[in-house]
């Protein structure tokens, strides 16, 4: 089953676990609806549209409020230490997470004591603080985007806002920023990077990438990043090999956005609700 | 950059990070990142020269900001800070370069649109109606709430990122918002 660990953008969201499943448009989770405009729940969006086009069962999240001051986090992080020795996740995707360092750990020595190691996925605060503990190698997909790139390829930088300007210079090409992050330890095994063309990559440079079709304006809507991520994932928990599965996240993420039609201020949830044609227009080949 | 100028000094000495200068400044670390934004506008109103800067890497713990001010000034500045209830954490001399934010943006005009990218986070405008159509790109917990704050409303209606944000990203945003306001006044 796949697990997907975030946060949700209001301070008095509990601390929730459960099967996710679309009510409307919202995220519905124990009791609790969420709109899956942003966030966590814009990556859960998507992988529900992706889990019942490849008739997947629904992933189990994790989720807790936080608006930012990292309360939520640590509640949640101090549950996942708690509760993940005993599950049998066979993928967890780590998202929206404050950044912490020690609680990161915690979090890491609790899923070494699981039965079996699951494939590990991290975006956003998550993919940060595993590469602030000098643990991304510990990862099995990372899932930045180019500036993002530049920070996990900046062996000095905590935290994307101290990516040095060189790094973050455009004349940078993203497969010299993919060389640099693994020359320094800081990559999981894969990277997704997402951008005007969408990259997979390893140790050994580029596999693959997909630059068709091509919307330049969805690297302005808020939470592309985050369907890519909720499509990968379930593709992966499919059994697909990382490879297969990030090739189809990227395709049918642009064909998502295309089928909506974008402009800058198109909203992320009209191309999830895209995300059912853009399956069956891959699958059809 | 407004945000991290000094105040009162010349550029000069704001921009001089030479070994010799550094021992003159120390930094004040606080229990949050949200405490040094609260710190870093207390302190600038008041007019002392102060910018945010990264920690040593001894004392980061994750998703840091410190404030870094004149030694010579600890007295009065720690004063105030208590007086109003943000005392720091501690205060520590600098010895070595501390981090740069990042200070470089990145604008593309999409026509009606203008998005401009600071660091990892982006934000666009519609610029006819001067409205936030979207905010993308983060990985800190308040990015999708700055987000829900600010999007669907005009410059002039939205929070600044500063006063809802908690977090670097949250102030990488505040870095566009305000490179923002500039092209638009351009």
């Amino acid at each position: 089953m796949l697990c997907i660990v975030g946060t949700v953008p209001c301070a008095d969201f509990p601390l929730v676990e459960g099967t996710v499943s679309l009510r409307g448009e919202q995220l519905h989770i124990g009791t609790s609806l969420v709109d899956i405009n942003r966030g966590t729940p814009a990556l859960l969006g998507a992988a529900l549209k992706a889990a019942e086009a490849l008739g997947r069962p629904a992933p189990y999240a994790y989720l807790v409020g936080d608006t930012g001051t990292g309360a939520g986090s640590r509640r949640l992080y101090r549950h996942l230490t708690e509760a993940l020795p005993a599950a049998d996740f066979k993928t967890i995707t780590f998202h929206y997470l404050q950044p912490i360092v020690y609680w990161h750990q915690k979090v890491l020595a609790a899923i070494g004591k699981m039965a079996f190691r699951p494939c590990l996925i991290a975006d956003a605060g998550f993919m940060y603080v595993a590469k602030m503990s000098g643990e991304a190698g510990a990862y099995d997909l990372f899932t930045p985007d180019v500036g993002e790139l530049a920070f996990l390829a900046d062996e000095e930088a905590p935290h994307p806002f101290y990516t040095r300007g060189f790094m973050l210079h455009e004349d940078n090409r993203v497969p010299d920023l993919i060389a640099r992050a693994y020359l320094h330890g800081n990559a999981a095994r894969y990277l997704l990077v997402k951008g005007e063309r969408d990259y997979l990559a390893d140790a050994g440079g580029i596999l693959a990438s997909v630059d068709s079709p091509s919307e330049e304006v969805l690297e302005a809507i808020g939470g592309t990043g985050d369907t890519i991520t909720g499509l990968v994932s379930v593709c992966i928990d499919a059994g697909m090999d990382i490879q297969a599965a990030a090739i189809a996240a990227m395709r049918v993420n642009r064909l998502a956005g295309r089928h909506c039609r974008p402009t800058p201020a198109t909203q992320v949830a009209d191309i999830i609700a895209h995300i059912p044609q853009a399956f069956r227009e891959m699958q059809a080949g | 950059m407004a945000l991290f100028g000094f105040k009162k000094n010349s550029n000069a000495e704001a921009d001089n990070s030479s070994s010799e200068n550094q021992v003159e400044r120390g930094i004040l670390v606080f229990e949050n990142t949200s405490e040094v934004i609260q710190a870093e506008n207390l302190l600038k109103k008041a007019g002392w020269s102060i910018r945010v800067m990264g920690p040593p890497p001894e004392i980061r713990q994750g998703c840091d900001l410190v404030i870094e001010f004149p030694l010579i000034e600890q007295l009065d500045i720690v004063r105030l800070l208590t007086e109003k209830g943000l005392p720091p954490l501690k205060t520590v001399p600098v010895t070595s370069p501390l981090l740069q934010p990042v200070d470089i943006f990145q604008v593309k005009d999409f026509g009606r649109y203008l998005m401009v990218r600071a660091a990892n986070m982006k934000l666009t405008l519609d610029k006819e109606t001067r409205t936030i159509v979207n905010i993308s790109g983060g990985g800190c917990p308040d990015v999708p709430y700055l987000a829900a704050s600010m999007v669907g409303k005009t410059l002039a209606e939205a929070p600044s990122p500063r006063e809802v944000g908690h977090t670097l990203c949250g102030y990488a945003l505040q870095l566009a918002y305000e490179e923002t306001l500039r092209q638009c006044c351009a």
